[in-house]
């Protein structure tokens, strides 16, 4: 079982007070509930500050590029379906630059846990607005205010049937952690939205504005029923809730492949000389 | 058919020719074939088999003094009068007793083969092979639609003076995708992903196909830029991976082409050309990409570029495409085009222990005694060892952005000066050590020698044949990237003392030509290209050539 040390990695260099270190602390706490030594685990990242994190512990990393986490994860994931496989992208990231592997990742089903770090905003390129930034935000390069809708991140997976849904809080760890643990055991495409805050480019929605609105789904909550989890997934204003919003039963990509079925494609054998007897057979 | 002859003994070529769309068009296959080796297409038809009137405007010029034109009146609407033109109601023939209208086309073939005088036991097998699924019945139907084709030709064709018994051992028939795939599974990959794409899907149909006999997961990825991404973690988690596709779906690649440069996470790319830019012509051939294989992507980094110019070829190189790739932990890029991935070639078979597979990761025992592990420890040689995630108790880290010897990011000067010259200046020139050189075919000390790289090779080879009394030699060159030295042979010292150097390529700018000046300095004297879609006939080749011969 791995200690706080063990999964002791680089200093971070983000801003002091960023979400992230939230993130990271649920992250890490999650990983030591789970008995889940470093080079058990395969975390995949893309690019902007959420891109930093798995150096920031210890795991087998793919530090990729910009939105094209989940394509990597699904190959892994059906390359060793033994291995947990887990996403770590931005909401620019995940929603704008890799918006369509998102969408076919979710289709797929395949057992990845995808955890965004949805700040709202672009940090690394220093203050652009994202998918998610709120209407009417004033940045750089939108003096007049954002003039498109924020996308939702969790009626869109809803409705395609993720089956998964989850939104978390950074400034709530002890629940995220939950959250994290629940998403890896989780057989199918999990998909956390983590509302964090961006302390030096989104002055919108500050740790103060989260903390008026973010609560936590009571243990009553069913998240296997739809309808409700429509509703719950929807409401982003005034109220906030965190938790499981959606789950179902879907078998993942990676149980449905007849070849993969009792042995991962890692530890099954290649023999040349055996294919050689019987690869030109085909073409007499 | 072609089947047929290659079983027959004969040495068959086939080109295909299509149009961009589903169903209709003017399409078709030219089969030539032989009692000799042969590799390329000829302009000279003995038989025509029209099934649309296209065929008969297009190809009546081309025929034979003897040749003759089979159609069916009831299918063209319309009868011919000449003596070539022989008119085979396969339609009538095939519903004959309430049989299929679809069984037209083997009365057809069954005609076809009567003409030649070939006994139909082996196109009987054939159908038995193709139909096996279809069941006992629809075997039977179209063994006796072949009978009446066949008995009917000899009764009607009474110009028919070909002779084609039987001439030696089956060979087989295979074109340029499935040797590439033959190539890929024989390597060991385990994992193929990819965006369909002509003329590359046909490699995508060949791995899906033996996806459950060799164990080989299969993935139609959501776009092109996905797939080479699966392709990377696929090979990261443990398995070899490939991808294929065109020039547009490699431009969708290239990011991911440096991404494997710079985690150096070795992957194979087979990238078929066909007329652009854009979508240009879909369905046809051109060699236009060679210089975009070779510079695309940002950042410096070394890569592999092999060109097949025929099937055979293909399965060799892509073998050792493979071994590079994984040895060296670098990209490689096989290039060939619509013509070498659809044309059909036939050998006696191929010699598959010539093909090496070397596991280079570090994997079990030898990754989990190892005291430290660093992905990217630098080494002599700039390979670093590549273990295989969950195999020991190390974890593995990659990085897209420059980093430190453990794969972790970094922003100094000094590991960045160091990772470069890991990954350029040390791997480089070892790399280039494993190329070999151009093969020479003709007389060393010719006044003429033509020059081609991938495609190109079949018919310049049978072209130069026919000039080598005239003082032609070929000088074809198949492993273009690191660009051959001529240590291992002294190609430079041939081009040299030739009085003509012409370079033969499918493109409108020369691309090899340049290269070849680029790397070496030397200029050829002159350069023929073709770059209307089309590939060369042998004969369309040899008037071009002609004119360079003097």
């Amino acid at each position: 079982m791995p200690t706080l040390a063990d999964l002791e990695g680089r200093i971070p260099a983000w801003c002091p007070g960023c979400g992230n270190f939230g993130i990271l602390r649920a992250f890490k706490q999650a990983m030591i509930e789970l008995k889940l030594s470093p080079h058990e685990i395969t975390v995949v990242s893309g690019i902007g500050q959420s891109g930093k994190f798995p150096h920031y512990t210890k795991c087998n990393t793919f530090n990729g590029l910009h939105g094209r986490t989940l394509p990597v994860a699904t190959a892994m994931k059906l390359v060793n379906h033994a291995m947990p496989v887990v996403a770590e992208a931005g909401d620019g990231d995940c929603y704008g630059e890799g918006g369509n592997h998102l969408l076919h990742a979710i289709r797929r089903n395949i057992d990845v846990s995808l955890f965004v770090h949805d700040n709202q905003i672009y940090g690394l390129t220093k203050g652009q607005a994202s998918p998610t930034s709120m209407e009417g935000m004033m940045t750089k390069i939108n003096p007049h205010g954002v003039v498109c809708e924020p996308l939702n991140p969790m009626v869109f997976a809803l409705a395609l049937d993720c089956s998964f849904v989850a939104r978390g809080y950074a400034g709530d760890s002890e629940h995220l952690t939950r959250l994290m643990k629940a998403a890896i055991n989780h057989k199918g495409f999990a998909l956390i939205d983590i509302l964090q805050p961006c302390v030096t480019f989104n002055l919108v929605n500050t740790y103060g504005w989260f903390k008026q609105r973010v609560y936590r789904l009571g243990d009553d909550y069913d998240p296997e029923d739809k309808e409700q989890a429509l509703q719950k997934a929807a409401e982003f204003g005034d109220r906030i809730p965190i938790g499981i919003i959606y789950r179902n039963n879907r078998a993942p990509m990676n149980d449905r492949i007849p070849l993969i079925a009792s042995t991962p494609l890692v530890k099954q054998p290649f023999e040349p000389l055996e294919v050689a007897q019987t690869i030109l057979n085909d073409f007499f | 058919m072609a089947r047929v002859f290659a079983r027959a003994g004969y040495h068959v070529f086939i080109h295909q020719d299509y149009e961009s769309r589903v169903r209709g068009g003017h399409n078709f296959f030219q089969i030539r074939f032989s009692d000799r080796p042969i590799m390329a297409s000829r302009r000279p038809i003995d038989i025509v088999i029209a099934l649309d009137r296209p065929s008969i405007t297009n190809d009546q010029e081309n025929l034979t003094a003897s040749g003759i034109i089979v159609y069916d009146s009831a299918i063209l609407g319309q009868t011919y009068d000449g003596p070539e033109f022989f008119n085979v109601p396969s339609v009538e023939i095939a519903t004959e007793d309430g049989g299929s209208k679809i069984m037209a086309n083997t009365v057809a073939t069954g005609a076809v083969l009567g003409m030649l005088g070939v006994e139909l036991t082996i196109f009987e097998d054939v159908l038995k092979g193709s139909f096996a699924k279809k069941g006992d019945a629809v075997i039977r139907q179209n063994i006796v639609a072949a009978r009446r084709g066949h008995e009917f030709a000899r009764h009607h064709c009474t110009r028919c003076a070909f002779s084609a018994a039987a001439v030696g051992k089956p060979l087989l028939l295979i074109d340029g995708n499935a040797a590439i795939g033959v190539g890929a599974v024989m390597s060991g990959c385990k994992f193929y992903a990819a965006y369909p794409m002509t003329p590359s899907t046909g490699i995508l149909n060949y791995m899906a196909s033996k996806s459950d006999q060799y164990g080989i997961l299969v993935e139609q990825a959501e776009d092109e830029i996905a797939a080479i991404n699966m392709a990377l973690g696929a090979c990261f988690a443990g398995v070899r991976s490939m991808t294929g596709t065109a020039g547009g779906g490699f431009a969708l690649m290239v990011e991911g082409l440096s991404l494997a440069a710079m985690t150096e996470t070795p992957v194979v790319i087979a990238l078929g050309q066909r007329p652009a830019p854009a979508t240009g012509l879909p369905t046809r051939t051109e060699q236009g990409d060679l210089l975009f294989a070779l510079y695309a992507a940002h950042g410096e980094f070394p890569r592999i570029v092999f060109a097949p110019g025929s099937p055979e070829q293909a399965v060799y190189l892509t073998n050792k495409a493979f071994e590079l790739s994984h040895k060296y932990q670098v990209p490689a890029i096989i290039l060939t085009d619509q013509y070498l991935a659809d044309t059909q070639w036939t050998y006696g078979g191929f010699d598959l222990s010539r093909l090496p597979y070397t596991d280079y990761r570090v994997r079990g025992e030898a990754y989990s005694s190892l005291p430290e592990y660093k992905r990217y420890a630098f080494t002599d040689t700039g390979i670093s060892p590549f273990a295989v995630p969950g195999d020991g108790p190390h974890p593995v880290v990659a990085d897209s952005d420059e980093h430190d010897e453990e794969g972790h990011l970094i922003e100094d000067a000094e590991t960045r000066r160091g990772m470069i010259e890991k990954r350029l200046y040390r791997k480089l020139p070892l790399l280039r050590a494993e190329i070999a050189p151009p093969v020479l075919y003709g007389n060393p000390d010719a006044q003429t020698v033509f020059i081609a790289w991938g495609s190109q090779y079949g018919v310049l080879r049978e072209a130069t044949e026919r000039l080598q009394e005239q003082g032609a030699a070929m000088l074809h060159f198949t492993e273009l990237y690191p660009f051959p030295g001529t240590e291992k042979f002294d190609y430079l010292a041939i081009l040299r003392k030739a009085r003509r150097t012409v370079c033969v390529e499918q493109n409108a700018t020369s691309q090899f030509a340049r290269l070849l000046k680029a790397e070496t300095g030397f200029s050829c004297s002159a350069t023929i290209n073709k770059y209307d879609g089309r590939p060369f006939l042998l004969e369309d080749l040899l008037g071009e050539l002609d004119a360079h011969l003097g």
